[in-house]
């Protein structure tokens, strides 16, 4: 009720976006006034600022991830060299995971200073942790005798790897994917440290200023764009190891 | 250089530890916030979980908590809490300034991965044992204390460790939002400037959460050696090589991630 009567309030008014509105006018529902949680005229008002910061926010995520990934995949061919180094990989790891993100980011702002590299780089950091544990976990499920055979057929260390090993180890690879982009789009907000948070800075001005609206507002879109990225990843996932699909039915 | 000299120079001045909202005060703050916190969410997930476990029901809900406690930021759900009208800013008891918002944030993530390990640690012990057990003519709460229990031991503690680190961090997290905690020589000293008080807040935290690990990893490693000897004679090469890859992986990919949830749920 309240939200009908406000909409017409403002459609009234029949301005641009943005038109001051009188003394007259009826405080909108995002005003400090009224602060109301739900609001549709933030959403129409501040339309630029939210697609600015979410775009900000995947660009962030994006980079990061991708980062962890290209970092990650040769660390863990390393570490399946030996039983130390792969130790000493995964307590690497193990420790950059328990360092919380807000710790992180200042540890590495000394060498990028106060910007959005600092940000990728931290949450790169963290995608690297659950990509080389699944990583070398996923290669380590190949089948003996897969490898084996590829053997006996010829294939040299580097096709086997491309060809045999990566692809059967897909799967597991993916699903670490997957966790670390949806940790990574909400770890994300974090980088209001450093004023680059993509929605986080949403967030942390609208604590400050006790802004009902944009606080719930920049929440709502940071799950939405984990789940979305989530289901987007499912999907190349299934394409890339059609394979898997067939194997659930005669399981 | 001179950023690094400072930060020392900071850490190193006895007067940023002692006093009221001294290093160590807020040190002490931030684990007593932790410790609460960790025992608020074994009070409620612990029992659930076990439960559901021993059923073997709730296998979705129990494992996909976890995804949803990733996907849903910490940062968010403190703003969102501090800014509910009953819960707010105010100061709650030894907890600080936003104590109650930043306690229930907390408890919240700490539940996810305790839920998840333990529901899976229960239900994935082995048919065959859990038949034996039947056989032997255990008891419904028999078979679950003597047999289910034991037997889940490592993948509930790696679980309680994992709620431990999300704790810790979340705990740090509250100084954005104002909260009690050492996140707030961090934020103090990034938003005003001061970048060697920044830093050296950063270090704090992160040496205590080295610390935390530690600590934890070697507790597990006590409870598992002296779990052991109880249960030698009804774990089954199969069980043992499934726990041990478990009790090594502290990181955040529980069980359920990996094999998607699909094996468990079937089950």
């Amino acid at each position: 009720m309240t939200l009908l009567g406000s909409a017409a309030a403002v459609s009234a008014f029949a301005g641009p976006a943005g038109a001051p509105s009188g003394p007259a006018a009826e405080p909108k529902c995002y005003s400090a006034v009224v602060n109301e949680w739900i609001c549709k005229d933030y959403f129409v008002d501040r339309q630029d600022e939210l697609i600015a910061a979410t775009r900000e926010h995947l660009v962030i995520t994006i980079f990061a991830v991708l980062l962890g990934l290209v970092l990650a995949i040769p660390l863990a061919l390393l570490a399946r060299r030996s039983a130390r180094v792969e130790g000493a990989v995964l307590a690497f790891c193990t420790g950059v995971y328990t360092i919380p993100s807000l710790a992180l980011f200042p540890l590495i702002v000394p060498f990028t200073g106060l910007s959005r590299t600092t940000v990728i780089i931290g949450l790169a950091f963290y995608s690297l942790t659950i990509l080389v544990r699944n990583t070398t976990e996923g290669l380590r499920g190949v089948p003996d005798d897969v490898i084996e055979s590829a053997t006996g057929l010829g294939y040299s260390r580097r096709r086997m790897l491309l060809r045999i090993e990566l692809p059967l180890a897909l799967p597991v690879i993916m699903a670490g994917l997957r966790i670390a982009t949806v940790s990574t789009v909400a770890l994300t907000t974090v980088g209001a440290l450093v004023a680059y948070g993509g929605l986080g800075n949403l967030l942390y001005n609208g604590v400050t200023t006790d802004f009902r609206a944009q606080v719930l507002a920049a929440s709502l879109i940071c799950v939405a764009i984990a789940v979305l990225l989530d289901g987007l990843l499912l999907l190349v996932q299934k394409g890339l190891t059609p394979w898997t699909r067939g194997a659930g039915r005669t399981a | 250089m001179n950023l690094f000299a400072d930060t020392w120079a900071y850490l190193t001045d006895g007067s940023h530890w002692t006093g009221d909202g001294g290093l160590l005060d807020l040190l002490l703050e931030q684990l007593l916030l932790t410790i609460v916190a960790l025992l608020i969410a074994l009070v409620i997930g612990l029992p659930i979980a076990l439960w559901l476990g021993h059923l073997g029901r709730g296998g979705f809900l129990a494992i996909n908590i976890s995804g949803v406690g990733r996907a849903i930021p910490t940062f968010a759900v403190l703003a969102l809490l501090v800014l509910c009208e009953p819960i707010g800013y105010d100061t709650f008891g030894p907890f600080g300034r936003a104590g109650l918002a930043t306690l229930i944030a907390l408890a919240l993530f700490a539940l996810p991965p305790i839920v998840t390990n333990t529901y899976v640690g229960v239900d994935e012990v082995p048919r065959d044992i859990r038949e034996a057990a039947d056989g032997m003519g255990m008891r419904g709460w028999q078979k679950f204390a003597r047999v289910e229990l034991p037997l889940a031991m490592p993948l509930i503690t790696s679980g309680i460790r994992l709620a431990l680190v999300q704790v810790w961090a979340t705990a740090t997290i509250a100084a954005l939002v104002a909260g009690p905690g050492l996140g707030n020589v961090i934020t103090a000293g990034f938003f005003n400037g001061d970048y060697p008080r920044g830093l050296a807040g950063a270090i704090v935290v992160a040496a205590v959460a080295l610390m935390l690990e530690l600590v934890s990893a070697w507790a597990q490693r006590a409870v598992q050696s002296r779990a052991r000897p109880d249960t030698r004679g009804v774990t089954s090469r199969d069980t043992e090589g499934g726990n041990d890859e478990a009790s090594t992986d502290p990181g955040p990919v529980t069980h359920g991630d990996t094999g998607d949830g699909g094996r468990v749920v079937r089950r």
